[in-house]
């Protein structure tokens, strides 16, 4: 698995309101990208549907390729089984807003959990893989900890960890910060720019302009469950072709997020 | 004021109000009335505590004891089962099985135990036969309701149908306390929806669950002691087939109060150790800030 996504014609309703109005996106792999826009624009719509934690209502999406989610049965598109879907799942690591963490679980227990029960990794390995997982998001003292104990900013880099230890070739990342206090952001993003030299392609829905710019090798804009604009995302940025992306990085704060040191 | 008076002010000691009084008289006027009340109790001439201490452990309390136990713990057992059965189809999407099971919370919440335990005694006044029977195939397979239906059944049938629909709402409860996010996080990691429920919702469901099973097995066995009015055979059935002999009431309801003081002590003991095994890692709080201010 190397990682590109293709997406043709998405469309998803929830009672009645049309959240993605048939959206085309081709993210190539290994790489970075950033998809921004206004609440509501469908953004986190899109990323979970790319992972089917929401099923589409019609369109399909290919990965390296192939049909993820669906397979192709005498002249039309099925759903895929249970068991082919979470086949699909594992290839792609997601980060949630709210983190997430398994409540029940310790940091190293949480990240753990996937290659024990998921791939049957035998344990020592798992747990050793686990630590060096945890210390390279900065938590390797926090290993015991269960997630109550521990900040927003160090819950969601054990969310990161957790999603790394599949080994996946996507990161999915649903505003990853934007639940965080202003001071605990900067060590999440931290993490996430350390993560773009490890060579998978990274989804990235978020409010942080100036991260994007900083990472990302492509912007999409999307508004009222369409993409508007997309592009080399120093170009998207900084000279926007549609007059809606210029309005709305307009309104959103350009002040420079400072991106900590490796914590 | 002055910056000298504030400073002098500020100089002095507080001492604190004395509550000397306040604190003792009421405590010492309780303790009076309840030893007053309890010696009263214990010291009654109608209090016949020689015929307390020859029952206690009479064979026919004893067995007694044993059969409301076994009560306790199948209504326990086979409640808890159906109450998880009556969640699952409750929460399965499917309309008919839902309203099946709200109706069935409804009935057997919204009526008396007692009522029950009659009605499922006298099942035969309605049903004079039960089983299933198809006279052109000379099929039959079932029997005589009162044949079938003996007090033990009649109170089993009857306490365990009444405390599913109780386990059935604490369950629930147990599962609507585990946010949607644990299993999106499950799923997207690779489980399927099974081995999400098994691995993530399911443990946290327990811990929530807990406490009020626990509370449930203590309110199951008292309630057994009601299936003495259709003759169930448990320890009130035998205090009062003894005190119906002797007339010594008052005797034999120490004796069952002591036992099932006895019960609920021990019950209450086991589910605190449960509790407590089970909650490992939520009671490290103050260890761990002292480690996070040495991290």
């Amino acid at each position: 698995m190397s990682g590109s996504i293709t997406m043709r014609g998405v469309r998803k309703s929830f009672h009645g309101t049309e959240v993605l109005k048939g959206v085309d996106l081709d993210i190539a792999a290994h790489s970075v990208v950033c998809i921004i826009g206004p609440s509501g624009s469908g953004k986190s719509t899109l990323l979970r549907c790319m992972n089917h934690l929401e099923r589409m209502d019609s369109g399909l999406m290919l990965v390296d390729g192939e049909l993820a989610g669906y397979t192709e049965h005498a002249g039309h598109l099925r759903e895929a089984s249970a068991r082919s879907t979470s086949l699909v799942r594992r290839g792609m690591g997601m980060v949630f807003q709210q983190f997430n963490l398994f409540a029940h679980l310790t940091a190293l227990q949480n990240v753990t959990l996937g290659p024990l029960r998921v791939l049957g990794m035998p344990r020592a390995q798992a747990e050793a893989e686990g630590r060096e997982l945890l210390a390279s998001v900065g938590l390797a003292a926090h290993a015991a900890k269960f997630p109550s104990q521990l900040s927003g900013g160090q819950q969601q880099r054990v969310a990161i960890a957790r999603a790394l230890a599949m080994k996946p070739a996507i990161m999915l990342f649903d505003e990853p910060t934007s639940a965080l206090d202003p001071e605990l952001i900067g060590e999440v993003l931290a993490v996430m720019k350390k993560l773009t030299t490890a060579g998978m392609t990274m989804v990235i829905v978020t409010h942080e302009i100036s991260f994007a710019r900083d990472v990302a090798d492509t912007v999409v804009f999307m508004e009222d469950g369409a993409i508007v604009e997309q592009g080399q995302a120093e170009r998207v940025l900084s000279a926007p072709r549609s007059p809606r992306t210029a309005e709305f990085l307009r309104h959103v704060s350009h002040a420079p997020r400072l991106v900590q040191e490796e914590p | 004021m002055t910056s000298t008076s504030l400073e002098r002010l500020a100089a002095l000691p507080v001492r604190r109000k004395t509550r000397v009084l306040s604190r003792w008289v009421p405590a010492v006027l309780i303790a009076a009335i309840v030893v007053g009340i309890g010696w009263a109790f214990i010291s009654a001439p109608a209090m016949r505590w020689d015929v307390v201490g020859e029952y206690l452990f009479a064979p026919r309390i004893v067995s007694g004891v044993g059969t409301t136990i076994l009560f306790t713990v199948l209504t326990f057992v086979i409640g808890l089962l159906l109450g998880l059965l009556v969640t699952v189809m409750r929460q399965s999407g499917n309309p008919v099985l839902a309203v099946a099971c709200g109706a069935y919370i409804w009935l057997f919440r919204g009526t008396p135990l007692l009522v029950q335990l009659v009605f499922w005694f006298n099942l035969a006044l309605i049903f004079p036969y039960l089983g299933v029977r198809i006279p052109a195939w000379g099929i039959a397979i079932g029997g005589d309701a009162n044949d079938l239906i003996s007090p033990f059944t009649a109170a089993l049938v009857g306490l365990t149908l009444h405390s599913a629909a109780y386990m059935a709402e604490v369950v629930r409860g147990g599962f609507l306390a585990v946010p949607g996010g644990q299993v999106d996080a499950a799923l997207a990691i690779g489980m399927t929806e099974l081995e999400a429920q098994r691995h993530v919702v399911i443990p946290q469901a327990i811990r929530v669950i807990l406490p009020p099973l626990g509370n449930q097995f203590i309110d199951i066995l008292k309630a057994t002691s009601i299936v003495s009015v259709i003759g169930g055979g448990d320890l009130m059935t035998r205090a009062q087939q003894i005190y119906g002999q002797n007339y010594q009431v008052i005797a034999l309801l120490v004796v069952a109060s002591l036992w099932y003081l006895v019960l609920v002590t021990v019950a209450t003991l086991g589910q605190s150790w449960l509790e407590r095994s089970l909650d490992r890692g939520r009671h490290r709080r103050p260890a761990v800030i002292a480690t996070e201010v040495t991290a």
